[in-house]
């Protein structure tokens, strides 16, 4: 195996790994920017991994089961954004019981099809012309259709939220509510929104582990990625471009594991396994040094509920 | 108070709620709250398994059988009780402080850890008390150093708790995976956990039950914190960092060095509990010492507001859910239940906690003339 | 210009039991200034904010042309062409000019054209003489212009009628008339502008009515030309006021504090005290004088031992204590009443007893081996209730449930407990009524009599000439210079405050 073959192949996977988180990461983006933080995704993973899987083991429908998913997620996110937004409740807690609510509900729908294969999975699509690209064609362009989806989701994303007029009043909210709501912006409904469409992208996340990445259903499957994912969009200021990269920087470490193993390192697979989260603890260690010094680039109103009429 | 008028434009009358702001919330509504949560939990969760095919009332009857039936089974649950009790009131610790120390879980591992290094190399012929000691000491150290950790980086790089403990988590739990599959593991019988801890490494235990001694270890806890919250100036310091960590600073508090010290605390009682699990319960270590008792802990403290004595009653509670869930696999139900009841309740007593602020006055109608 | 363009007919409105306003009516016409004046808490700025939409009043209407009108919120407000200027801004700090004035606007439509926009607002502010750069970020620009912002926010959003929640409070005397002139020039093409104030002086200068609220009640109405300075004071305090007058004696040349060339940085980085030096001592009580945002909160962090300084010294009873820690800067008998009661004085929601005992837990007079004694603390308190006439629930029950008068009341008990040497007040009397004030003045001065130095810094010069010995005025954080208030000028006083040297 030459160097350039395991560096596409090495390449290759690590972008097929990055694809959940980038696409939770992106979701969380959405909300935070929002001014509201849900610590509820990993919870939100599982569940669209469970849902997913259910779905299309059933169904033999892989649209179906991504949608499904994306609807359940969606609705544990509205049921989040009654309890912080409305109702003000500590955003905190509360995103962590909707974890443990979560990944209970996770085992609870998965508990039929635990460990089972699933009937049809998202395959790699080759895109004709540009699959011939010398180095990036093999690791970009042939993929799957939701990998595919974020290529679009990205940028897109990355536009709206600094060159539109929704996401302008998108930061405004999450920066100052008050000058929003004396503008007329509906707080509420820009969170309520945010925080939905985040969760909706949290359930597809976790329907991209269990439809693609692994592809199976096992109890507690997502092992710390929404963790990571929410690490990510500190780490990448809240902006969609840096949140990609910084997913792929993951997707390497991930794979880098197997990959020596492969190679006939022998290292034990466990202590392989605390790479992901010894490194995300060094990232965050070091924003926060520097971020110490340097101007806060987070949303000021991040985890602060919104009440018009405190005095 | 803020006044809402409702308009009922459309019949030309004006009914009149006010909805005001309460001033103070007595206890009374919050235990109010959490009786209703829990009953609206257990209406909403029986609806949805009835329409999942099963048997409410079969389900809520084989828990409460699993937690309270027989003398054995309440027995059981004080056992399943002893690990929340511990992580939960060194969780309530650093909360109280404003610190969201989630690595209970970690802590829990990384004690279990230390206290099974104690256990497996003091030499065997030390007399029990001397061996005890060690494990105990060791247990509290493990999940103190642990917690520290967390600590040290917020201190000092300003990283946030929350990400930090979590992620510690997965690493202790991954140490511990290393070890059991690997250097530890029991050659004998080529299984993923250590070999059996020497009898004289274990905790003594009320006998014909599961009983073990960390329960003083949790109880004496309890009865500490809460003189310590009430009486000591230590308690006062902590409040006052929690309450306004300004004033707490212009007061001259050191808020890194208090930091430090609920994170130690804090850990330490979590690691206790892991401690537990391993000389009281398994007698060797392996991954399967928790059941998620680190997380559950964070539902606990909050649901009994952070107060020790509370926390000890909603601990029982909490192990008899667990004790029930057991109960449910056993007859082939799906003891996922009972984590989703978990978060349900806390969901709802979240809710209920804002609504509780308010009240709700009715004034009467009255007719608009215009 | 006479034509009657708004009325607030009998609106009433309450918080917490309390009515903040009493059946108040409001006659405004097109075109005028109006100048909404009274005292802090007479109600001037709950009215205005249920002018705006932000506030439902509990009873009573508004009318605009003779219409009646339902304002639910201030985008509703801003339908009905009526906008109003904050004093603190509701801007976001992190976005440019452009897109704070267009924020929320439903004409601009999908991608933003930012180089079109910008130089459309420029040209927008440019007509209205308001001079602000569109492509600057909101958090770079100084006070002024930020006011200037919001201005402009209204005016772009087409508002008939401006209202200003004391426009000048955060102005430098310069930026005064450039304001009052855009507003005459509002005034001039139709608009309508309220102000609402208790300056006389500026409702002399800029006002063409005046109404007048007192305690929730709206007084009267008057043509600026047909009235005077003394009555309106008197329509506005309504009863002979009682000026709290400092024995004007010389202090002991005993110095308690000595501050030395002191410089020191604030939280951006930037120079906030640039070789400080002024000396307080004992039985005297010295003013710093100067708008805010000079220094001032940077001069009492570093007195309370909570900054630390790049240079000079600071003595406290001749003894060196710079950049020392917050406890032992307590212990040399520093007390301090900061200028943000509930954010760095008190923790709301724990009780009077609790709080009370913020400095003093440690000592071992309220603690024995680290175990309180929660009966002798209650007595304590309970004295303390006494003693300076603190209305309260309950010594046991939170201090939010405090009136703002009474939880300063209580700030100046807990920091007057243990006798100090030097005690400090930033802006101890705002937002207080005027009972609260003259309590709160007369424990500053009853310090002063004991033998204590008393540093007070205060916006109100009225307050300042009143009660200090000495005034020093900041600018840029140093001083400019150390006046007599018995014989100095206001205008003096003014252009110290604007960087002028004393000569």
């Amino acid at each position: 195996m030459n160097i350039l073959s395991l560096l596409t192949a090495v390449l290759h996977s690590a972008v097929v790994s990055a694809t959940p988180i980038l696409f939770a990461a992106l979701g969380e983006i959405y909300a935070e920017r929002s001014g509201v933080m849900n610590l509820g995704l990993e919870g939100l993973m599982l569940v669209g991994a469970a849902t997913g899987f259910l779905v299309t083991y059933r169904t033999h429908d892989l649209v179906l089961g991504v949608l499904m998913a994306m609807a359940v997620a969606a609705f544990l996110g509205l049921v989040f954004s009654l309890i912080v937004i409305t109702l003000k409740a500590n955003q905190v807690v509360t995103g962590l019981v909707m974890t443990i609510f979560g990944t209970g509900l996770s085992s609870f729908i998965g508990r039929t099809v635990v460990a089972q294969s699933a009937p049809v999975v998202f395959n790699a699509i080759p895109i004709p012309f540009l699959v011939k690209i010398p180095l990036l064609g093999p690791i970009l362009f042939n993929q799957d259709l939701l990998v595919y989806l974020l290529y679009v989701l990205v940028p897109v994303s990355w536009l709206i939220i600094y060159r539109t007029r929704i996401g302008l009043e998108l930061r405004s909210v999450g920066e100052n509510p008050a000058a929003a709501d004396a503008l007329g912006l509906n707080v509420f409904a820009f969170r309520y929104l945010s925080v939905c469409l985040g969760s909706a992208l949290a359930g597809l996340a976790g329907a991209y582990l269990s439809l693609a990445y692994a592809p199976t259903w096992l109890e507690n499957m997502t092992n710390g990625r929404g963790w990571i994912a929410i690490v990510l969009v500190i780490f990448a200021t809240w902006n969609p471009l840096k949140a990609a990269l910084g997913a792929l920087l993951f997707g390497c470490f991930d794979v880098l594991g197997f990959r020596l193993q492969a190679m006939g390192l022998h290292i034990s697979p466990y202590f392989l396994g605390m790479l992901p989260y010894l490194i995300t603890i060094i990232v965050l260690v070091m924003i926060s040094v520097t971020s110490l010094r340097a101007k806060n680039p987070m949303p000021k109103a991040l985890t602060i509920p919104y009440d018009r009429e405190e005095r | 108070m803020v006044n809402v008028m409702r308009d009922s434009d459309k019949q030309g009358w004006r009914h009149f709620i006010r909805i005001e702001k309460r001033l103070d919330v007595p206890p009374v509504a919050y235990v109010l709250v959490l009786l209703l949560s829990l009953l609206l939990v257990i209406l909403l969760c029986g609806l949805v398994l009835a329409r999942m095919g099963y048997h409410p009332l079969e389900v809520y009857k084989t828990m409460l059988g699993g937690a309270v039936g027989t003398p054995y089974n309440f027995s059981e649950t004080i056992a399943e009780a002893i690990p929340l009790i511990l992580c939960s009131l060194g969780v309530s610790v650093a909360f109280r402080m404003g610190i969201w120390n989630i690595g209970a879980e970690g802590q829990f591992f990384f004690g279990a850890f230390t206290a099974s290094l104690a256990a497996l190399y003091l030499p065997s012929g030390l007399p029990r008390v001397v061996m005890l000691t060690v494990v105990i000491v060791a247990g509290f150290l493990g999940g103190a150093l642990w917690g520290v950790l967390a600590g040290v980086l917020k201190t000092l790089a300003n990283a946030n708790e929350i990400l930090t403990t979590l992620m510690l988590n997965y690493v202790a739990i991954g140490w511990v995976d290393y070890l059991v599959y690997g250097p530890w593991r029991d050659r004998a019988e080529n299984m993923p956990y250590s070999r059996l801890f020497p009898s004289s490494a274990m905790l003594p235990v009320y006998p014909g039950t599961s009983i073990h001694a960390a329960l003083l270890l949790g109880l004496l806890a309890a009865v500490v914190l809460w003189v310590v919250f009430k009486r000591t100036t230590w308690g006062y310091e902590i409040k006052l960092i929690g309450e306004n960590p300004q004033v707490a600073r212009t007061a001259g508090i050191n808020i890194a060095r208090n930091i430090l010290l609920v994170m130690l605390v804090g850990g330490g009682l979590a690691g206790l509990a892991g401690m537990g699990e391993v000389a009281g319960i398994a007698g060797r270590l392996s991954p399967n010492i928790s059941a998620g008792y680190g997380y559950t802990a964070i539902i606990i403290a909050w649901l009994g507001r952070l107060d020790p004595l509370a926390i000890v009653l909603v601990s029982i509670f909490f192990g008899g859910l667990n004790n029930g869930g057991y109960a449910l696999q056993m007859v082939g139900l799906p003891s996922s239940i009972v984590t989703m009841l978990q978060g349900a309740i806390l969901l709802f007593v979240l809710g209920g906690d804002t609504l509780m602020r308010y009240r709700i006055r009715f004034l009467g109608w009255r007719r608009d003339n215009r | 210009m006479d034509e009657q363009f708004l009325e607030m007919r009998n609106i009433s409105k309450s918080f917490f039991g309390i009515a903040a306003n009493d059946r108040v009516n409001l006659l405004v016409n097109s075109g005028e200034i109006h100048a909404l004046l009274g005292e802090n808490g007479a109600g001037k700025t709950t009215l205005m904010n249920v002018l705006a939409g932000l506030y439902k009043p509990d009873e009573g209407s508004i009318l605009i042309g003779g219409k009646r009108i339902t304002l639910t919120s201030p985008r509703d407000a801003i339908r009905n062409g009526i906008g109003m200027v904050h004093q603190n801004f509701r801007l976001v700090d992190s976005l440019t000019v452009t897109e704070n004035v267009v924020l929320g606007l439903k004409s601009v439509r999908g991608l933003l054209n930012l180089a079109r926009l910008h130089e459309e607002i420029g040209r927008f502010a440019d007509r209205f003489g308001l001079k602000v750069d569109p492509k600057a970020e909101v958090w770079q620009l100084s006070v002024g212009e930020r006011q200037r912002v919001e201005i402009l926010k209204m005016l772009y959003r087409q508002v008939n009628l401006l209202i200003m929640d004391e426009p000048t409070a955060v102005l430098t005397p310069q930026e005064v008339q450039p304001l009052f002139d855009s507003l005459r020039s509002m005034a001039g093409e139709g608009r309508t502008v309220i102000i609402i104030t208790h300056k006389l002086n500026e409702v002399m200068e800029i006002a063409d009515r005046v109404t007048v609220l007192r305690g929730g009640k709206s007084i009267a109405t008057v043509l600026k030309n047909k009235t005077s300075k003394q009555e309106l004071a008197r329509m506005m305090v309504g009863r002979e006021i009682h000026e709290v007058k400092n024995r004007r004696g010389t202090g002991s040349s005993q110095g308690v504090l000595e501050v030395t060339g002191i410089s020191a940085l604030n939280d951006m980085g930037l120079a906030a005290l640039s070789n400080l030096s002024f000396c307080v001592y004992s039985g005297e009580i010295l003013g710093i004088a100067g708008v805010a945002g000079n220094g001032q909160k940077e001069l009492v962090e570093v007195v309370s031992g909570l900054r630390s300084t790049r240079a000079g010294s600071m003595f406290i009873n001749s003894r060196n204590m710079t950049n020392c820690k917050p406890r032992e800067i307590i212990d040399a008998g520093v007390a301090v009443v900061p200028e943000d009661r509930v954010g760095m004085g008190l923790a709301l929601n724990m009780s009077l007893v609790e709080n009370l005992i913020v400095k003093t837990y440690h000592d071992p007079s309220n603690n024995r081996g680290g175990f309180f004694n929660w009966k002798q603390l209650r007595q304590k308190a309970e004295g303390v209730v006494r003693e300076f006439d603190i209305k309260t629930v309950g010594i046991f029950s939170p201090v939010k449930l405090m009136s703002g008068g009474n939880q300063q009341k209580l700030l100046f008990a807990r920091e007057t407990l243990k006798d100090p040497r030097l005690l400090v007040a930033a802006y101890p009397c705002r937002g207080l009524d005027l009972g609260a004030t003259g309590a709160v003045q007369q424990i500053m001065l009853d310090q002063k009599e004991r033998g204590a130095g008393v540093l007070l810094i205060s916006e109100d010069l009225d307050e300042l000439l009143g009660l200090s010995d000495r005034i020093a005025v900041i600018y840029e954080g140093r001083i400019m210079g150390v006046v007599d208030p018995g014989t100095v000028s206001i205008e003096k006083i003014g252009l110290m405050m604007c960087g002028e040297r004393n000569a």
